[in-house]
Parts: C-alpha cells; structure tokens; sequence
C-alpha cells in the first residue's frame, strides 16, 4: 500500500518538477534582451518552422475544405438549403477546424522537428559547450524557435482557412453548382469580423505558445540518448495535440458557451 | 545550405501570403464594410414580444439589409421590449411614422426586424424612437390560435 502511495508522489513530485523546468525555460527564453543577431536566427525560424510547412498546410487545408463542402452539400440539398454549405464551411473553418488543424498538422511538422533538433544539440553536448563560450542556449535556441512558432502559425492558420474556403467554393460553387451569390452572400452576411475571425485567431495564437513551449521543453529536457531523443520526439507530438484538442473545448466554452 | 537571401525572401513571400489571406478573410468571407462604410445612426422601437431576436439580427427595409440590432433591452413598468437598432447612414429621411415588424425568415428561420416606411413629411432622427410596431408572433401562438378555433366550432 505504501509503495504504491510512494510511487504516485514520485511522480507527483517528477510531474511539477517538470512543469517548474518548463516555466523557467520559457521564462529566461522570452526575458532575454534582444541582440543585433537576433533577427536574423528568429527569419531563419520562420523559414524552417513556417515557409517549409506551407506545401502540408495547403494541400491538407484544400482537401478538407471540398469534403466539408461535399458533405454539407449532400445534408443540406436534402432539406433545399445546400446555399447554406458556404455559411457553414466558413463557420466550422474559422472557429475550430482551421486552428486546431493547423494545430495538429504544426506539431506533427514542426514541434517534432524542433524537438529532435534541440535533443540532438543536446546529446551532442552543443547545447554544454555554448555555455562554456559564454552564450546562453536559452537565448540563443529556445528563444527564436518559440518567437517562430508564434509568428508562423497564426500566419499558416489564415492561409489554412482560406484555402480550404477556397476549395469549399471550388467544390460548392465550380462543380456542385451551388448558386454563387447565396453561397458567398450567405457566408458573408453570418460571418462576423471579430466574433469567428478575431476569436479564432486568438485560439490560435495560444495553440502556437503551447506547442512551440512544448517541442522546446521537451528538446531541452530530454535523455542524451537516441532512445531519449526519440521518446522525447513523441511526446512532443503527444503532449501538444492533447493540448491542442483540450484547450480548445476549453477555448470554445469560455468564448461561446452560453453560461458566463 | 540554402543561401540567406533566399530565406528571407521566403519568410517574406510568406508573411504576405498570410496578410493577404487576412484581407480574403475580412472582405470576401466576413464581407467587413459591406454596406457599413458611411457609419450608423440608432433608432429605438418598442415591441410587446421580441422572442427569438438577437443581438446583431437584421433590421431590413423592403427586404434589404440596413442595419442591425444593437441592443435589446426591457421597460419593466410598461412590460416592453425597447429594441435599439443600428442604421447605416445612407438611409435617411425614414418617415417618422414608419412601422417595425418582428418577422422570421423562412419558416423556422431567425428573428429580424423588417421597416416600412409610413407617409409623414417629418423624418426620423438620431435617437428616435419608432412607435408603430408589431411583436413577434410564433409558430406556437398560432398554433395556439389554430387549435382554439377548430376547437370552438
């Protein structure tokens, strides 16, 4: 009985160990003052995390985009609202599909990416030496790899959203033959500005901090060995679209539940 | 190793694209300055039932979009809705005693207030309230209606 009392305190203990690791890399990479390199490892960043994940992000945006568009035509044509199928690409899209999606397909992309990168830095011991020549690692790795991800994938979530509307359209519009004035019109007149743009950019943006704090820690925090790099890596893609899933039921209950 | 010059062209390709996807979103998906460019005036009307009107429900004239509902709020004493009502600008000169309706698109579909336009000279102004109005009447209460009297015959 005790053991088993000692074991769930080991790993409460572990748990909030790691969650303590985690804030103060966080911390100490985004309280790092900005210096004239700086710039140039944070385009990089972008370039890695962000251009090189577009080619996933459109073609999974694009494909998406026409199934909803063909499924919600075949419901709503039963009931004679298929000029509906805009209003409701556009809604499901901007809401949830869009960032979550983006979400999922950044951590499987790129968080796994960044972790293996940093856990490799690590294993290696870089990450040691470049605390011998005196640079801090934090400042000098996490901090341009997470500013990245929060950058790229509020970028990548807008293009993801309007391909997909774009295929939406193409299927609805080009091929179904859905009247193109009730289709456009009809997304335009239920579709506010702030209320589905504004709040699932800020979904967004939160799922970025989350997944690039993850694939950071988890690089950082990982075992020196190929097979703590490779768990590591999993984890990575694990924790963050657990995450990713959770906190947007959160999200959505905070930012349209009925109850306040 | 790709050249850095090629990289930051990229990132800014990229950024553009996301730009540009924003302002496909705002225009041509949420239609933002669709018919609100020249700003709104408000107008109040007081309905005995507004059930099923929403904040941001439309306010319609002869069918066609002029504005919103900005706020719905409720008179206790005299047991009234009062309805405040955002209406673009280039519609002026609303006759001052123009009628309000609550009516629902479709059958089943969502509340909206629709205006028709009276024939006095004097014209609504800003803050105005419209008096001439009709509730909502729902489904139910007409199938109320309907079952009392076959009920009576």
């Amino acid at each position: 009985m005790l053991r088993y009392l000692r074991l769930l305190g080991q790993w409460a203990l572990d748990w909030i160990g790691a969650l303590g690791r985690a804030t103060l890399v966080w911390f100490w990479s985004m309280a790092g003052v900005p210096q004239r390199d700086d710039l140039k490892l944070l385009v990089k960043q972008v370039y890695q995390i962000g251009v090189l994940s577009l080619i996933i992000i459109i073609l999974s945006a694009f494909s998406i985009g026409a199934v909803l568009a063909l499924q919600g035509y075949t419901q709503l044509a039963r009931v004679g609202a298929e000029e509906s199928v805009g209003l409701g690409v556009a809604l499901v899209l901007l809401r949830e599909l869009g960032p979550v999606v983006t979400g999922l397909l950044f951590a499987g992309r790129a968080g796994s990416a960044i972790t293996a990168e940093i856990a490799l830095m690590k294993a290696t011991d870089q990450l040691s030496s470049m605390e011998m020549m005196g640079v801090d690692p934090l400042h000098r790795i996490a901090a341009p790899r997470l500013w990245a991800g929060m950058i790229s994938m509020p970028l990548l979530t807008l293009i993801f959203n309007a391909v997909a509307i774009g295929g939406a359209a193409l299927v609805g519009v080009d091929w179904l033959g859905v009247d193109q004035g009730g289709f456009w019109g009809g997304m335009q007149d239920g579709v506010e500005w702030w209320e589905d743009i504004g709040k699932g950019m800020i979904k967004t943006v939160l799922f970025a901090m989350v997944i690039s704090w993850i694939a950071v820690f988890q690089g950082y925090d990982s075992t020196p060995t190929p097979e703590g790099m490779s768990i590591a890596t999993t984890k990575t893609v694990v924790y963050s679209s657990v995450a990713v899933l959770a906190l947007d039921f959160m999200l959505t209950l905070v930012m349209y539940g009925e109850f306040k | 190793m790709i050249r850095m010059r090629t990289i930051e062209i990229s990132v800014g390709a990229f950024v553009l694209a996301g730009i540009l996807c924003l302002v496909f979103l705002a225009f041509r998906v949420s239609g933002v300055g669709v018919g609100s460019t020249s700003g709104t005036y408000t107008l109040l009307a007081k309905f005995d039932d507004v059930a099923g009107l929403r904040v941001r429900s439309k306010v319609s004239l002869a069918g066609v979009t002029i504005g919103r509902v900005a706020k719905i709020g409720v008179d206790s004493e005299l047991g009234e809705a009062i309805v405040t009502m955002e209406i673009n600008n280039d519609v002026k000169n609303l006759p001052i005693d123009t009628g309000a309706r609550i009516q629902t698109e479709g059958f089943l579909g969502g509340r909206y207030v629709s205006l028709s336009p009276g024939g006095e000279e004097k014209t609504l102004q800003n803050g105005d309230t419209i008096t001439n109005t009709q509730g909502a009447i729902g489904l139910e209460s007409l199938i109320d209606q309907f079952i009392g009297k076959m009920g009576s015959k």
